[in-house]
Formats: C-alpha cells, sequence, structure tokens
C-alpha cells in the first residue's frame, strides 16, 4: 500500500475526528450552556447510557427506510423505463412527476397518517415517495442517451424494441442507476425520519422529538449522529454494489482511488 | 432487374421533414446491388450516402420509389443485415467476444439454438476473431483495446452471423492511415473468404477502388448517381496496388468526377 492510499484511508476519519476536537474545545471555552450545544464527549457519554433506547429505535429507522428504499427502486426501475422508452409516456407523466417532487414531503405525512394511522406506515411510505424521483429521472436519462447508431445496429438485426431494452438499454443504464441509489438512500433517510418525527411512536425521529420537548438536548444530538451515522453506513454499501456492477463505466480509473 | 440482383433500388426519393421545410435528401436515386458484390458509395459530405443505407436497410422509408431487397420489397427494418459505423457502438459491459456474440442472440435460427449449442457459436466468433488477429483478445472489454482493434471487433459482430448483406458506413474514418490500410486488407480477406454482399459508404476514393467491384459516385444534396465505375484490377489486392498507375488512374478520374460535381 502507497503512502498517498494510506493518506487518503486516513483523511476522512481524520477530519471527523479534528471537527469533534474543534466543537468540544469551542464548547468548553466560550463556555457553552450543554442545553444550547452539548459537547460531543457529552454526546458520545448520553449514546452510551441510552444505548438500548438508541439501538432499539435506529434499527426500526433503519428498517423503515430500507423498505421504503427498496419500494423506491422498484417504482423509480418502472416508471423510469416507461418514461425512458417511450416519448409518449415521457410527455404524458414527466409534468405531473415534477409536480409531485416539489411537494414538501413534510406537508404528506398528516395525510398518509389519516389513511393509514400513526407507525411505520406512514414512515415506508415517505421514505418511498421522496427516495423514487432520483431513481427514476436516473433511468429515464440511461435510456433516452442510447446512441443512435448502437439502435440502428440492433434494429437491422431484427431486434425488438424489448430486446433493445434489455440488451441495451438497461445495462446502460445501469451506471446511472446505482449513480442515483446513493442518493436515493440518503434521502430516504431524511424521509423516514421527518415522518417519525410528525406521527410515530417508534423510530429516531420520534426519540429525537421526545428528548427535545423534554429539553434531553444530548439524546437529540445523540439521535442525529446515529441517522447520520446510518446514511454512511448504507451509501457505502451502494457505493460497493455499484463498482461490483458497473465496473465498466469507471474504465481507466483506479476503482480504489 | 438482373435475375441476380440482391439489392435494388428503383427510382427512390427521401425527404426528411415535411412541407416546405423539408430537405431534399436523394432524389430519383436508382442503383443495383449483384448477390456477392462488393460497391462503394462515395460522393461529397451531406450527399445522402449514409440515408441511402438506412434506406436499403429499411430503418427509413422511401418518400417515393421502392426498394427491393431478394426480390422483397422493403416496407420495414430487414432482419440479420450485418452493420458497422465509424463509431464502433461496441458495448463497453460486455467482452470483445460477447460483444460478437451479439447478432447469435437476435438472428433467427441462431437465436433458438444459442442456448444448447453454445459451445459451437462461441468457437465460430472466436475463430471469426482469430482471423481479424484478435484471437487472444475476447476476454478483453472493448475499452481495453485500441482504436483499429475495436473496428476489427466490430467487423466481426457485423459479420459472425453470415449476413448476406454487410452496411459499412465509414468503419475506418476515425482510424489512422496505417491502421485503415492494414484494415482494407482485413476487410478483403474476409470478403474473399466469404462472399457476402457489401455496400460501402465513405469518402475516401483510395478505399472505395481498393475494395470494391463497382464504385458509385453520388452528387450533391440530393443525392443521385451521376457515374458508376467498375473496378477490374484483380485481387487480392495489396498496398503494391494502390500505387500501380491503373489504380491512381481510377482515384483520379473519380476525384475529378467529384470536383466537377462540386464545381457545378
Amino acid at each position: 500500500m502507497t503512502n498517498t492510499r494510506r493518506l487518503q484511508i486516513l483523511a476522512p476519519w481524520a477530519v471527523t475526528v479534528a471537527l469533534f476536537v474543534m466543537w468540544e474545545l469551542a464548547c468548553w471555552l466560550l463556555s457553552v450552556a450543554p442545553f444550547v450545544l452539548p459537547r460531543p464527549s457529552l454526546i458520545f457519554k448520553t449514546m452510551y447510557d441510552f444505548h438500548t433506547q438508541l439501538i432499539d429505535h435506529s434499527l426500526h429507522t433503519l428498517f423503515t427506510t430500507v423498505i421504503g428504499f427498496v419500494l423506491a427502486v422498484i417504482g423509480g426501475l418502472l416508471i423510469g423505463i416507461a418514461v425512458g422508452a417511450s416519448r409518449f409516456v415521457y410527455v404524458a407523466l414527466y409534468p405531473l412527476l415534477i409536480g409531485f417532487n416539489s411537494i414538501p414531503k413534510v406537508a404528506l405525512v398528516p395525510i398518509i397518517v389519516i389513511w393509514f394511522g400513526i407507525g411505520t406506515v406512514p414512515a415506508i411510505i415517505t421514505a418511498c415517495s421522496v427516495a423514487f424521483f432520483p431513481i427514476a429521472v436516473n433511468i429515464a436519462t440511461g435510456l433516452a442517451t442510447i446512441e443512435p447508431e448502437m439502435r440502428d445496429v440492433l434494429r437491422s438485426l431484427g431486434a425488438s424494441s424489448w430486446e433493445i431494452l434489455t440488451k441495451v438499454g438497461i445495462p446502460r443504464s445501469a451506471p446511472y442507476l446505482f449513480a442515483s441509489l446513493k442518493i436515493a438512500i440518503t434521502l430516504a433517510f431524511i424521509g423516514s425520519v421527518i415522518s417519525e418525527t410528525v406521527a410515530s411512536n417508534k423510530g429516531i425521529g420520534y426519540l429525537m422529538l421526545s428528548a427535545s420537548s423534554r429539553f434531553e438536548v444530548p439524546l437529540v444530538f445523540a439521535g442525529l449522529l446515529v441517522v447520520g451515522a446510518m446514511g454512511i453506513g448504507m451509501y457505502a454499501i451502494c457505493v460497493i454494489f455499484e463498482s461490483r456492477m458497473t465496473r465498466w463505466a469507471f474504465r481507466g480509473q483506479d476503482m480504489q482511488g | 432487374m438482373s435475375a441476380n440482383s440482391l439489392v435494388d433500388i428503383r427510382d427512390v426519393s427521401l425527404t426528411y421533414g415535411q412541407g416546405v421545410e423539408g430537405t431534399l435528401a436523394v432524389e430519383h436515386l436508382t442503383l443495383e446491388i449483384e448477390k456477392g458484390d462488393f460497391v462503394a458509395v462515395v460522393g461529397p459530405s451531406g450527399c445522402g450516402k449514409s440515408s441511402l443505407m438506412k434506406l436499403v436497410t429499411g430503418l427509413v422509408p422511401p418518400s417515393s420509389g421502392s426498394i427491393f431487397v431478394k426480390g422483397e420489397k422493403v416496407t420495414r427494418p430487414i432482419q440479420g443485415v450485418g452493420m458497422a459505423f465509424q463509431n464502433s457502438t461496441l458495448m463497453p459491459w460486455r467482452t470483445t467476444l460477447d460483444n460478437v456474440m451479439l447478432p447469435f442472440e437476435i438472428v433467427e435460427p441462431h437465436k433458438r439454438h444459442l442456448r444448447s449449442e453454445r459451445g459451437k457459436y462461441v468457437a465460430q466468433a472466436e475463430q471469426l476473431l482469430q482471423t481479424v488477429g484478435l484471437g487472444k483478445f475476447g476476454k478483453k472489454f472493448p475499452w481495453e483495446l485500441s482504436g483499429g482493434m475495436q473496428q476489427r471487433a466490430n467487423l466481426c459482430r457485423a459479420l459472425v452471423h453470415q449476413p448476406e448483406l454487410l452496411m459499412l458506413d465509414e468503419p475506418f474514418g476515425a482510424l489512422d492511415a496505417f491502421t485503415r490500410e492494414e484494415l482494407w486488407s482485413v476487410m478483403q480477406n474476409l470478403w474473399i473468404q466469404k462472399r457476402f454482399t457489401a455496400m460501402l459508404v465513405t469518402h475516401d476514393l483510395r478505399e472505395a477502388v481498393y475494395l470494391s467491384d463497382t464504385v458509385f459516385v453520388i452528387s450533391h444534396r440530393p443525392g443521385r448517381v451521376i457515374y458508376r465505375a467498375e473496378i477490374d484490377l484483380p485481387r487480392p489486392r495489396t498496398l503494391e496496388t494502390t500505387f500501380e498507375p491503373k489504380f491512381i488512374d481510377i482515384v483520379h478520374d473519380l476525384r475529378s468526377r467529384i470536383s466537377h460535381e462540386l464545381a457545378t
């Protein structure tokens, strides 16, 4: 392993640690009250003290997020393929999709609660509704930008539209899909936590809301850190999938770099 | 129409767009390609050469006139034609061998037999890669190959299912002069072995004369056939042939016809 490689692996950890150290020092030097901005050391201590609750609630959030994400992948793929493969569907559906994506999802949660009650289901639906859009758009872009020559080669061989879609369209869109998954998984976390904050009795969002209503600010921050860490973890899993499945799209680059 | 002709284009016109703003790409064009012939179509740029290819393969319907391939009128994309473009259009997610195998997955009857006789088809594709000097590169991805090698693989993909008709749209246009001349010889050898019917669209007159039996000169847009030259140089032609007076005379003659066309 070269020195540059070692540095690249260490850099994100070093920067994170440095940030916490600076934060700690600033709180200490300026004597900031813990209920305004708790010191990292206090946050970590709270994390330890409340670890059973934190683990319980964060696993619930992880569960709703992943379910919502998987549904978003399925829905996004179907809509993206329909929009990308057919000009007509594109024209008909695109304004509606943009319109739906512009709606702040937090405004949807009360409606979903009226339909399904509070708890897990609204969180899943919110996560899904935030996350499907980038997936659909990216798949559609990948399909719509097939080179005309490639299409001609296949058509002159006698390929059907379905064959063009499966042999060129979908493999060609794979890098777009994986790029969008990385965005979608973080959006899914935002969706589920928002929904839990507004209407749930379980999950990290609920934990943070109830902690803040009791002025237990260190616990709120502990929740925030946990959500961030889960986001990084899921993002990393998407990156691993991406580099496994679409090696060709990163040709000539050092994958580890 | 002679009994042997594989492609018969009769009085074909093609307009892109509609009404007054439509551009006439091809006008009253008539030409025939005999079975087993290598035909080149040359002309100034923007003369509708590429449109001609799309017309013959049925990718674009003519505005008037008709096109027959194997005696049948072309009304929709005809099946099983081999095509190669200037851009190699190989799929980066497939290995070179899998790229060459693509026609077997689409063209009948290979498509039906591919699963059960995969070994036989792989052997055919590997054999063809061998002929063009890519024997060892089947497992490599296209983006790991040089431009010239990609274009060889592209030719293999166009030919692997032994199509009766091969359409070449400036397949060597993006290559450097040395690689291009090398591939002329590769192309000629493949043609001598397999004797498919080929239509080459190019603006390189030496390439046209080197490879073909007949050269058609197309006029400025809208394209019409303004000259037809039979190239009776003996085969196989070599790089040496291109320096012989007879070869140079033919190229010169074609060049002056195109200059004349550009001047009018």
